[in-house]
C-alpha cells in the first residue's frame, strides 16, 4: 500500500516523514520521530500513557491513525520544557511532590495535565481526579500526583501574576 | 496491534464525501472521531479498503437552534457537547450523558454522529435520543432522509443507515420548559459501557405527569424504547407504586447476554434499578 508525505508541526518544529496511511500516531512519534517519552501501555485505548497534545485537545496517539494526524500540531513531554532545558511548572511540581514512581504513566499524565490546566487554571481535588480519568497509575495511588498538579495550578497562577 | 491496510480520503465537502463512497463501494467506511472504528480495525474486525475522513467537514459540527428544533451537526464531540451553554440550557441531559462517556481522551475525539451510527448497543447516545425523539438527517447519493432514533436500529451493527450514507445531523424538537430528565448508568470503571443504563425525560403539571419518556442502554442487541414503562407514568403523581410498575415494564423488555459485567439477570436487575433512579431524578428535577 501506498506510502504518505505526512506532514506535522511536533513540539514546535515542522516534520515530515514518509508513513502507511495506517501507521498509529504512536509508532511514528516513538519509531520514526525518536520521541520515546509516549509510552504504550495498554495499547486498547485505555491507559493514556500515549497521550499527547493534538491541536489543542488530549489524544490517546495509540487511538489515532496517522493519516488523521496529518497536519497536526503536536505537543509531547519532550517538548514541555523550555529550550534552556528549565523544566515545565508540571515537571517541577511532579518532582517535589512525588508525583511519580516508576515513571511509566508519567509523560501521559503531564501532558494531560497540561492541557486540563489550560482548560480549567483553577481546578478543584475533584476536577483534577475527574480530569485525569482517563490516565492509569499502577505505582502513586494517584494522591501525589493530583498534589502535585494542584500546586503547578499554583505556580502558574503566581508566574502570570508576577507577568501582570 | 496495527490495522489493515487502506486508501486514505479527507474530502472538503459532504458531496465530494458522498462521491468517494459511491466511488468505492462497501469497501470505503466513513471515519468521524475514530473512536470506536480505530480499535475495531486494529483487533481487524474492520477492514475498510478506502478510509474517508469527515475531520474537514466544518458544516458537520455546529449547534444551533432551528424554530422547534435542536440542531446538532454529526461531527460535534463530546467535548463540545458538555462545553455548550445553549445545550445546557435547552437540552441538559447530553451534557450528563457525555460526562459518563469514557474518559477525556475519547471525548476530545469522538463525536455525536459517530455514537449514534455505531451501531454497538453499548453506545450511550442512542437511548438518549429515543427518549428525546431525536431524528437523524442522513445524505446519500440520491438526496437527503430522515429517521427517528427510535426506528434507526436493527440489531448489533445494524442500524438504517445504507451504504454510501452519512449521517448529516441530529434533530431534536425543542423540549418543554421546565422538563426533568436523567440518564443513569451502573458502569464498573472510567471508560466502561453500561452493565445497563436508562435514559428518562418527563414533564409535570400541578403534581401529575404529563409526558415521560424511558430507554434503556446495553440490555439487548439494540437500545430500547421502553415506550410501555414510558405510558404507565403519564397520569399519575410519579409516587412509588407508579415507578415501580415502569420498572417492571422496562425490565421485561431487557434481554441482556451475560458477559464480563455479569449474568443476564444480573444486568436486568440493574437496569431496573436504573430506571428507578432515573425517574426519581427526573422528577426531583421537573417543574
Ligand atoms: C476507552 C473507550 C471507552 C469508551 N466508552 C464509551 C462509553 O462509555 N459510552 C459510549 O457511548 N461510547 C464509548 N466509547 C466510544 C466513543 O464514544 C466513540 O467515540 C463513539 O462511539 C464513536 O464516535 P466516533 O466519532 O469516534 O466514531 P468513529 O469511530 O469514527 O465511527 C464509528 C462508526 O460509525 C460510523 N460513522 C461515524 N460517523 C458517521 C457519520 N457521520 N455518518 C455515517 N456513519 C458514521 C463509522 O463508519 C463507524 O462505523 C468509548 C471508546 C473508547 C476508546
Ligand atoms: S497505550 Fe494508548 S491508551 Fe494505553
Ligand atoms: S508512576 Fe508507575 S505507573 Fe504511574
Amino acid at each position: 500500500m501506498s506510502k504518505m508525505h505526512l506532514k506535522l508541526k511536533v513540539n514546535n518544529r515542522d516534520v515530515e516523514t514518509l508513513t502507511e496511511p495506517r501507521t498509529l500516531l504512536i509508532h511514528v512519534l516513538r519509531e520514526q520521530l525518536g520521541l520515546t517519552g509516549p509510552h504504550i501501555g495498554c495499547d486498547t485505548s485505555h491507559c493514556g500513557a500515549c497521550t499527547v497534545d493534538m491541536n489543542g485537545r488530549s489524544v490517546k496517539s495509540c487511538t489515532v491513525l496517522a493519516a488523521q494526524a496529518d497536519g497536526a500540531t503536536l505537543l509531547t513531554i519532550e517538548g514541555m520544557a523550555s529550550p534552556d532545558g528549565t523544566l515545565h511548572a508540571l515537571q517541577e511540581s511532579f518532582r517535589t511532590h512525588h508525583g511519580l514512581q516508576c515513571g511509566f504513566c508519567t509523560p501521559g499524565m503531564i501532558t494531560r495535565a497540561y492541557r486540563l490546566l489550560q482548560e480549567n487554571p483553577n481546578p478543584t481535588e475533584a476536577e483534577i481526579r475527574f480530569g485525569i480519568s482517563g490516565n492509569l497509575c499502577r505505582c502513586t495511588g494517584y494522591q501525589n500526583i493530583v498534589k502535585a498538579i494542584r500546586a503547578a495550578a499554583d505556580t502558574l497562577a503566581s508566574v502570570k501574576e508576577a507577568a501582570e | 496491534m496495527i490495522p489493515a491496510s487502506f486508501e486514505y480520503h479527507r474530502p472538503r465537502s459532504v458531496q465530494e464525501a458522498l462521491a468517494l463512497l459511491a466511488t468505492h463501494g462497501d469497501g470505503a467506511r466513513v471515519v468521524a472521531g475514530g473512536h470506536s472504528l480505530v480499535p475495531m480495525m486494529k483487533l481487524r474486525m474492520a477492514r475498510p479498503d478506502h478510509l474517508v475522513d469527515l475531520q474537514e467537514l466544518a458544516e458537520l459540527r455546529q449547534i444551533r437552534s432551528e424554530t422547534g428544533y435542536l440542531v446538532i451537526g454529526a461531527m460535534t464531540t463530546q467535548h463540545e457537547l458538555i462545553g455548550s451553554e445553549l445545550l445546557a440550557a435547552k437540552c441538559p441531559i447530553l451534557r450528563e450523558t457525555s460526562l459518563l462517556i469514557a474518559d477525556p481522551q475519547v471525548r476530545y475525539c469522538g463525536t455525536l454522529g459517530g455514537n449514534v451510527a455505531n451501531g454497538d448497543p453499548g453506545n450511550d447516545m442512542p437511548a438518549v435520543m429515543m427518549v428525546l425523539a431525536a431524528s437523524y438527517r442522513i445524505a446519500g447519493a440520491g438526496g437527503e432522509r430522515q429517521v427517528a432514533a427510535r426506528d434507526f436500529y436493527r440489531g448489533t451493527f445494524a442500524t438504517a443507515l445504507q451504504e454510501g450514507e452519512i449521517l448529516t445531523e441530529i434533530r431534536i424538537p425543542v423540549l418543554a420548559a421546565g422538563h426533568g430528565y436523567a440518564y443513569e448508568k451502573q458502569k464498573r470503571k472510567v471508560g466502561d459501557y453500561a452493565t445497563a443504563a436508562a435514559a428518562v425525560v418527563l414533564s409535570r403539571t400541578g403534581g401529575k405527569c404529563t409526558a415521560a419518556s424511558v430507554a434503556l442502554t446495553n440490555v439487548a442487541d439494540t437500545p430500547l424504547f421502553a415506550a410501555d414503562a414510558g405510558a404507565a407514568l403519564v397520569g399519575t403523581a410519579l409516587d412509588a407504586k407508579a415507578i415501580a410498575q415502569a420498572v417492571r415494564l422496562a425490565q421485561k423488555i431487557a434481554r441482556p447476554s451475560p458477559d464480563g459485567r455479569g449474568p443476564a439477570d444480573f444486568r436486568t436487575h440493574v437496569a431496573g434499578v436504573m430506571v428507578r433512579r432515573a425517574i426519581e431524578r427526573a422528577a426531583g428535577r421537573a417543574a
